[in-house]
């Protein structure tokens, strides 16, 4: 294998990364505990130098490294801007809640920044070997991150569900990437492509690995019937940990449905016996239940991690289309939807105080008297989140519904926008109990200037977006290539 | 040319952006935001005139356009035109919002800034309705309608409002998203959201079929066209007069104005195989709601009811049309569509006079219940002078606007079928019933208990406003000619369009 410095260029935005987890890893052990901010500042200072790296270093062209085994294209530049984007948004928002239950340390930190460079190693995986390092990397972050308040059992139990059931997902995908590589004889994505396009392969055990793949995919992204980890994980653990949880990975595990069906196996797609009709199933049943299962939630964490179910069965509706314009339009769902998410848990998380965490719906009861400005952001979110115009989650859906159009699965659309329909019922439910319901808790709401100004920034960018969605569309579409 | 300036636009987003402006400026200075509220909604309608005066009633092209690329990746356009169909209600919504903005001008005592912000956004959303030439533009618009709504039920409305506004929300919600995956059926047909390209589009009868019954799920909500009505009784009922007012007022005309721009013309052979179906909803919606509303306790009630009635006769004039067709009998038709639009306009002003007048007792013995009342005429004279006149309105009496609707209805139905007529004009006879009774049992007779005794009459911000709505009665019931004129360029060329088979 040659060397060649200039190689190391277009992997300088994790090489940053690296070194700033590092960074925060050492200077931690010599700062004391009232200096902890330093760390935080550090973690967010190095996120945005890193994020004007990844900018400074894309171009429109496509480049593979290291033996094949990397590559950096205009997909991975925008999906680790949006991963970047939306960690500093839930450092930002977790800060306060943090420190408010003494939970305010440096390996929050040094576990979040290597879970993002799992996260980025992911969207620039071109082998197997590589997806697979990215992933258990963010995976066993995430693991440590659920269980980060000790004193919880709630959070002990959802991380060791977590961990199981992830590993279980691991192993799944391990042993259909054993099966493809059987069968293919490579681990590269494009060599993958052409083998797969020559048809020169053992087609049962090709379908074999494919299964397994797809339900691994499956559990990481939570889609329903691989679902069961997802509620007791977003309620288990630390909001903060929700939070993060809750955003920035799905921009990951989009990268990673995207490497591994689109990159390598785009050829398998086609109808019931390739991916296509294994994520329609995927897809309907995500949609289906997850909507329905919300309805009953009493507890917003458990509601957003049913709506996040549903919320994927639309992002997978977007791949099986299996267009360029399905992959934009799942593209698009999937940063509009990590966004909204960070911002709804950022409202969660804002309504929370020392020794009282807003985790069930009636503690929103009457926000609009206690501040009508937070209850207007969260009304954003939660019509953005069901898809109502002029909310950005409207033009989600729609681009969505127009990939599946347009390849003659309209059954799949009305499918889709009849769960919607039951979707929108919880989401309007939470407008009801901010703005119907007389308050119960009348305490004041205190929140620190800056997450005051970001979660307004957050909640505006619904509307914004709503109104003006030609500019990330056309982004994501760049994105997307040919 | 005035034409040319971005008027509608104007209309648009002059109220939404006042509406967020008065938003922001809080409750503090509360009496400052009524008066901004109102200067703007004045402002809106006065900037929405040119639309009216600058009008060339002798096209039917569509005018005033604008438009501009929105999302050039799926090909939505901000596309925006008026033609004679649109044009009236658009005036109607701005003449209506801000009689909306006085008459909860007292009324309202938490937080008036985010009500008075709620119809503003309202209004402009309306307007772009009605404007919207681009499917998704319209598609965004009619969607965005329900939030302001949504929270003025919620918020403003009385002890059953949470249940009648998630009512009245999924039930909205439920009939547009098929329209939605109609359009974008469509988009891939014709190749953009023009919706006059869908208009020219060929479509098979089945293809037709379909999209006639999503435009209807979407529509016979809206309008409301029995069976899917009960959302339209709970929602009046317990949303805030202002709120009554909108949804009776334009919010049901909207519903009326889908099945002109989009039903009619983008499917009409499926229209006219379907046309039994919509006549039929139309005719029990006349007769039988027509009878319900006779029973009805609760006056906002007995109104919504008699809504439902009176938005039956607009879908039952506009698919007389092609029996009509059927039967050569020339120019019935265009009497027919014309007597549909005439009757919303008409039903915009009564309906929305009524709920005020509802609003006015309402205010004063927190009771809308009929036997609550009696002998109102003994204390306030004045106020009853003006239910008086808008229940004959309501009633169809000759010389108010409420007449010329029903009237053009009936005499398009005898060209199609005397059944028909006859049916449709049992309403002259149910509806002088339901609304006269409710007056008797209101307004006359001995002053029945001490509520009504104490009553005050109305002062001078009702006077205005019943005032200004009984001049727009009477005057489109006198002279009905320059609505008429100004819409036949419009349902000519619409019904030119409808004869011409797609298949």
């Amino acid at each position: 294998m040659q060397f060649d410095s200039t190689q190391l260029i277009p992997v300088l935005p994790e090489i940053s990364l690296l070194t700033l987890a590092c960074v925060v890893l050492v200077v931690d052990l010599f700062i004391r505990e009232e200096q902890r901010i330093i760390s935080y500042g550090i973690s967010q200072v190095g996120l945005i130098l890193t994020l004007l790296i990844t900018i400074l270093v894309s171009q429109p062209t496509t480049q593979i490294l290291f033996d094949g085994s990397y590559i950096r294209d205009p997909m991975s530049d925008l999906l680790k801007v949006g991963i970047l984007l939306i960690t500093f948004l839930a450092f930002l928002y977790a800060k306060d809640y943090l420190r408010d239950r003494g939970l305010f340390k440096g390996e929050f930190y040094t576990l979040g920044l290597f879970a993002v460079l799992g996260m980025m190693i992911m969207t620039s995986a071109n082998s197997f070997l590589t997806i697979y390092l990215g992933l258990e990397l963010l995976a066993l972050c995430l693991y440590a991150l659920v269980a980060f308040n000790r004193n919880s059992p709630q959070g002990a139990e959802a991380a060791m569900k977590y961990f199981v059931l992830g590993a279980l997902a691991s192993g799944m995908l391990l042993y259909g990437i054993s099966m493809i590589y059987g069968a293919t004889g490579t681990l590269r994505f494009d060599e993958l492509a052409q083998v797969v396009d020559k048809g020169d392969m053992n087609q049962l055990v090709m379908i074999f690995g494919v299964v397994f793949l797809v339900i691994g995919l499956a559990f990481k992204l939570g889609a329903v019937p691989f679902h069961m980890w997802v509620p007791d994980v977003y309620h288990g653990a630390p909001t903060a940990v929700t939070l993060f949880i809750g955003s920035a990975p799905k921009i990951a595990a989009f990268a990673l449905a995207m490497r591994l069906l689109v990159d390598g196996l785009a050829d398998l797609h086609g109808g019931w016996e390739g991916w296509q009709g294994m994520l329609i199933i995927l897809a309907v049943l995500s949609m289906g239940i997850g909507n329905l299962i919300a309805i009953a939630q009493t507890n917003i964490k458990r509601m957003l991690a049913y709506s996040t179910i549903s919320h994927v069965g639309f992002i997978l509706l977007g791949i099986l289309a299996g267009t360029k314009e399905g992959y934009t339009a799942a593209m698009f769902y999937t940063l509009v939807y990590a966004l909204m998410s960070a911002g709804g848990f950022g409202v969660v998380i804002a309504l929370s105080r020392k020794g009282f965490e807003a985790e069930n719906l009636d503690d929103f009861k009457g926000l609009n008297q206690r501040n009508p400005w937070f209850a207007g952001m969260m009304l954003l979110l939660m019509f953005s989140m069901a898809g109502v115009p002029p909310t950005v989650g409207f033009f989600a859906k729609l681009f969505v519904l127009d990939a599946v159009v347009s390849v003659d699965l309209t059954w799949l659309a009305l499918v889709g926008v009849f769960f919607s329909i039951i979707g929108a019922f919880y989401y309007i439910r939470v407008i009801k109990i901010m703005y119907f319901d007389k308050p119960t808790d009348e305490s004041p709401i205190t929140v620190g200037m800056d997450t005051q100004v970001v979660l307004s920034l957050n909640g505006l960018a619904m509307l914004f977006l709503g109104l003006f969605p030609a500019g990330l569309l056309s982004l994501c579409s760049n994105a997307i290539g040919n | 040319m005035i034409a040319d300036w971005p008027i509608l636009s104007l209309t648009v987003w002059l109220p939404i952006i006042g509406g967020f402006m008065v938003l922001a400026s809080g409750d503090r200075e509360a009496n400052a935001t009524k008066w901004t509220a109102l200067t703007i909604a004045v402002l809106t309608f006065i900037v929405s005139l040119p639309l009216w005066f600058a009008f060339d009633s002798t096209t039917a092209q569509m005018q005033f356009v604008e438009r501009v690329p929105w999302v050039p990746a799926f090909n939505v356009e901000y596309y925006m035109g008026i033609d004679g169909i649109s044009m009236p209600l658009i005036i109607l919504t701005t003449f209506i919002t801000p009689l909306v903005v006085i008459a909860g001008w007292e009324v309202i005592k938490f937080r008036p800034s985010q009500y008075m912000a709620a119809f503003l956004i309202m209004e402009g959303v309306m307007v772009g309705v009605f404007s919207a030439l681009d499917a998704m533009l319209f598609y965004v618009f009619w969607e965005a309608m329900l939030i302001p709504m949504f929270l003025i039920i919620g918020v403003w409305g009385g002890e059953n409002r949470v249940y009648a506004t998630i009512k009245f929300f999924l039930y909205t919600f439920f009939g547009s998203v098929f329209m939605l995956v109609a359009l974008i059926y469509m988009y891939f047909q014709s190749g953009s959201f023009d919706i006059l390209g869908f208009h020219t589009l060929k479509l098979g009868l089945t293809e037709q079929i379909l999209i006639f019954i999503a435009f209807l799920m979407a529509f016979a909500v809206k309008v409301p066209m029995w069976p899917v009505h009960t959302w339209l009784p709970d929602a009046h009922v317990e949303a805030p007069t202002g709120g009554s007012v909108i949804l009776a007022a334009i919010m049901l005309k909207i519903g009326g104005y889908g099945f002109l721009r989009f039903s009619l013309p983008i499917t009409p052979d499926a229209s006219h195989t379907l046309d039994w179906l919509i006549i039929g909803m139309s005719l029990i919606a006349v007769v039988y709601i027509g009878f319900v509303a006779l029973i009805q306790q609760d006056m906002k009630k007995l109104i919504a009811y008699s809504s439902i009635a009176h938005m039956g006769f607009v879908t039952l004039g506009f698919f007389i049309i092609f029996i009509i067709n059927q039967n050569n009998a020339g120019s019935g038709a265009a009497l027919g569509v014309q007597g549909g639009m005439v009757q919303m306009v008409s039903h915009g002003f009564i309906s929305a006079a009524l709920f005020l007048c509802v609003g006015v007792l309402y205010d004063r013995l927190h009771s809308r219940q009929i036997n609550d009342y009696g002998g109102v005429v003994n204390t306030m004279p004045i106020f009853a002078a003006f239910m008086v006149f808008f229940a004959m309105a309501n009633a169809g009496l000759p010389g108010t606007s409420g007449f010329v609707g029903e009237f053009m209805v009936i005499l398009a139905s005898f060209r199609a079928d005397f059944w028909y007529a006859f049916l449709a004009a049992t309403t002259l006879i149910i509806g002088a019933a339901y609304t006269l009774w409710m007056v008797k049992r209101v307004i006359f007779g001995e002053v029945t208990n001490e509520g009504v005794a104490t009553l005050k009459d109305m002062n001078n911000r009702e006077f205005i406003v019943l005032g200004t709505l009984a001049a727009a009665v009477l005057l489109l019931g006198l002279w009905p000619a320059p609505l008429v004129e100004v819409m036949d360029a419009s349902v000519n060329n619409l019904l030119q369009h409808i004869s011409v088979s797609k298949l």
